[in-house]
């Protein structure tokens, strides 16, 4: 018989005019991983904030080791036994690794002056019970952020965390750097440590979770083993429906290059050879660091380049800036929504109107009805699902912001569209809209270039596959001969032994 | 509490914050409430508001001007120098003013092409222009004169127009424009971006280091135009005119709700700010509480309204 470390039951959080969260379920038992699954809005989050003290829940019951309890805040549910990893990790970066661990709870002699002896050799004591070798004097700044999420479960286990929560803790990692994380995560589980993980990645479910529990629009759905799931059922659980086919690639006619990139180079990238034909999606593979967004910026002039040669419709180009960019019909939707992609503190509608302003505005006075009838069409044309236009982008899923961002580059009128990483961060029902999405661009004869670091869905949505390796382009397949290992082979730059 | 009135509230907090601290003060001083005395403070404010609109601008985009104050003096004098030698008021505005915004720009410009902190940059235009302003006028005053020229300038801050005083009429012009341009203008909403996300505004096409070089160009305009107000209204230009109105003016800005980060506020919550301070100091005025006095009070009262608010959100 199982033990169960955590269980919530019937909790209920009410936001003013919102109901996050009706009557969810949840347990954690000790020694094994429980899947926290759901689209993003699915209210994850909101459960994650109400069982670490964040939010106060407005009904329910969480019984942890058998014993009812109310924490106040982070703090009381850390000394409880609970750490979270987050998405985007908590570390300071110029502190060094033990530093991090120990932050605000350091060892101390009756002075109060931290023994940083003790502190390192602890430091160094965890780290090393992770399977981790690196110096602890070493700043975190230089770290990896496989690396770095090591240090973050140093920092849980330095706590006698008995439950651990991952959030979307393989979403910035190689494929080795997660080899090593499942490798730990057993290893916690050999020590009998609980753990939560949340994860869009069906495939890691599988590979890592004994049992799953799945969240819909904030509520309970199942409960159940992960040997008794299958991939398609955990999908039509989590979006309450059939999705027949995640890829629905779209043939259509491909005409004349549009776009001609000639030995292109800066700091950044070198000899960047390639074209885009007008009508097609090539995607753009490689690992971390193969300096694809860099690529595409430097198309889009946001940085400058060195050297070389852009050829739009055969006319020579040189953007100075992305403002020239957009002008001429090219427009870039960043990957990263949160650092550079969207104003959080503006409202979708100012968001989606801000690169084609202009165009509303007559002697810089804005016409705000185009804009409210434009911005209001395209959130309806690509169903966005928010209150309002004047709702803050902030408060919408990830799925909806990337939506919003996506809406703010067809304002322009683009011809040529650069999505990096479109379905990052964006749950499986949200997806499958967003290659809807392209596909109705593909029709009316927009070109895509589609940067994206999965490789199904390079396969499934691409019509040629451009593969880059350390700023440059280490090859060029036409779907017909693309495969998973032949792009691998190409992005860790090894280009001889192809065929 | 009624949700909706709540947020209602919520959302006029500093309008109310001021009706509620107007009428504590007119129940402690019956003097307060009269018709010559309201005018009184509205002159009197109308000077630390027409910065803080230029604050405004710069506080919505993240940044910080240090340099007004000396922007103020240095504009005063060079007004003061023309209208003395002779140069017709219009004239002698005119430059002053291109004057102001050619100093902000200047600003805007290291700040963007040189890709450094406003504060360190705006430290420095601050003391070269109190510099520039003491070379200037070698540390003395100068006098507009009594001829018709000095006469007609000295209109600008003392005379009425339906008996309103003229700076209390330029103060409402200005605050009318600039809410006009941050809700209905392209520039307006760039501003806004721009302090939101630097990087997003940036990749969404829009030219940040111009948006930037326009917002401290505001902020040294309007700093003229106090400057040419305070000259013709003391009849001369002092050479430390203007020294820590740039704080007064920053108080100003926060209390009426604007984020220090950048990208959330309002124009309107700045008059409120502004008004806020300058009844405190009538206030303390008419009770005849020592200027010392006033300066602690002043401090405090700010710490209390900004810790409130943050309270509130």
């Amino acid at each position: 018989m199982e033990k169960v470390l955590l269980q919530m039951k019937g909790i209920e959080k009410e936001f003013p005019g919102v109901k996050a969260l009706d009557g969810v379920s949840l347990n954690a038992y000790e020694g094994k991983v429980m899947a926290l699954l759901g689209e993003n809005g699915a209210g994850k989050s909101t459960l994650m904030k109400i069982v670490s003290g964040v939010y106060k829940r407005t009904a329910g019951e969480i019984l942890f080791e058998g014993k009812p309890v109310h924490f106040k805040n982070t703090r009381e549910s850390q000394e409880g036994g609970i750490a979270i990893i987050h998405q985007e990790l908590n570390l300071i970066d110029h502190l060094t690794i033990g530093e991090n661990i120990f932050l605000g709870r350091e060892p101390r002699n009756a002075f109060g002056v931290i023994r940083w002896k003790a502190l390192y050799e602890e430091a160094e004591q965890l780290m090393q019970s992770l399977g981790m070798r690196e110096n602890v004097k070493a700043k975190v700044a230089d770290l990896s952020i496989g690396k770095k999420q090591m240090v973050e479960i140093a920092k849980a286990l330095s706590i006698h965390a008995k439950l651990i929560i991952m959030d979307e803790p393989t979403d910035a990692l190689t494929d080795k750097e997660t080899e090593s994380l499942f490798a730990v995560i057993r290893a916690l589980k050999a020590q009998h440590k609980s753990i939560i993980y949340i994860s869009h990645r069906l495939k890691e479910i599988f590979e890592i979770c004994d049992d799953v529990t799945i969240l819909r629009d904030g509520t309970f759905i199942a409960e159940s083993p992960v040997s008794e799931m299958d991939e398609s059922r955990l999908i039509e659980m989590m979006v309450g429906r059939k999705l027949e086919d995640l890829y629905p690639r779209l043939e259509v006619e491909i005409k004349a290059p549009i776009l001609e990139v000639k030995n292109l180079k800066n700091k950044h990238i070198r000899n960047i050879n390639f074209n885009l034909r007008e009508g097609e999606i090539l995607g753009i593979a490689g690992l971390m660091g193969s300096q694809r967004t860099e690529l595409a910026k430097t198309i889009v002039g946001a940085i400058a380049s060195e050297s070389g040669e852009i050829f739009l419709r055969g006319t020579r180009k040189r953007f100075k800036n992305t403002g020239e960019a957009i002008e001429n019909g090219i427009t870039y939707v960043s990957e990263d929504r949160k650092g550079d992609g969207l104003i959080l503190s503006m409202s979708v509608k100012e968001n989606m109107s801000l690169s084609a302003l202009k165009k509303m505005s007559v002697a810089m006075v804005i016409n705000k009805r185009e804009e409210s009838e434009k911005t209001e069409s395209m959130i309806e044309s690509m169903s966005i699902k928010t209150p309002s236009v004047n709702q803050r982008v902030k408060n919408l899923s990830g799925g909806n912001q990337q939506k919003v961002s996506i809406g703010k580059s067809l304002l322009t009128g683009p011809d040529i569209l650069i999505l990096d990483e479109p379905t990052r961060g964006v749950d499986v029902g949200a997806k499958k809209e967003i290659y809807e999405l392209m596909n109705q661009f593909k029709k009316k004869g927009m070109s895509i270039i589609m940067i994206s670091s999965e490789i199904p869905e390079i396969l499934g949505m691409s019509d040629r596959v451009m593969v880059m390796h350390e700023g440059t382009v280490s090859g060029i397949l036409e779907i017909k001969e693309a495969t998973q290992e032949k792009i691998m082979k190409l992005a860790i730059g090894s280009r001889e032994d192809l065929n | 509490m009624n949700v909706k009135l709540k947020s209602t509230l919520v959302k006029y907090r500093s309008i109310i914050g001021l009706i509620l601290f107007s009428l504590i003060i007119s129940l402690l001083n019956d003097r307060f409430l009269t018709l010559s005395n309201i005018s009184n403070v509205l002159r009197q404010t109308s000077i630390n508001s027409i910065i803080a609109a230029g604050m405004t601008f710069v506080i919505l985009t993240g940044g910080i001007d240090l340099s007004i104050g000396s922007t103020l003096a240095f504009t005063g004098a060079t007004s003061a120098f023309m209208i003395f030698s002779g140069v017709h008021p219009l004239l002698a505005v005119f430059f002053s003013l291109l004057l102001g915004l050619g100093l902000g720009m200047l600003n805007g410009v290291i700040i963007s092409k040189g890709r450094l902190q406003p504060f360190i940059v705006t430290l420095a235009t601050m003391t070269i222009l109190r510099g520039a302003t003491m070379v200037f006028t070698n540390g003395k005053p100068i006098s507009t004169g009594y001829d018709a020229y000095g006469e007609l300038f000295n209109k600008i801050g003392e005379g009425y127009i339906f008996n309103i005083p003229n700076p209390v009429l330029i103060m409402i012009a200005i605050f009318s424009f600039g809410y006009f341009i941050l809700k209905n203008t392209t520039f307006g909403r760039y501003v806004y971006a721009l302090g939101g996300n630097e990087d997003a505004t940036e990749l969404s096409g829009i030219n940040v280091d111009r948006i930037k070089i326009f917002v401290y160009g505001i902020n040294g305009l309007l700093a003229a135009l106090a400057g040419i107000i305070i000259t013709s209204r003391l009849s001369s230009a002092q050479p430390t005119a203007g020294s820590g109105y740039e704080l007064d003016a920053i108080a100003a800005v926060v209390l009426g709700g604007t984020s220090l980060a950048g990208g959330v506020g309002s124009i309107l919550g700045t008059i409120v700010g502004a008004l806020i301070i300058g009844i405190l100091n009538n206030a303390l005025n008419l009770m005849n509480v020592s200027s010392y006095y006033q300066l602690l009070l002043k401090g405090l009262v700010i710490l209390i309204a900004v810790l409130l608010d943050r309270k509130q959100k």
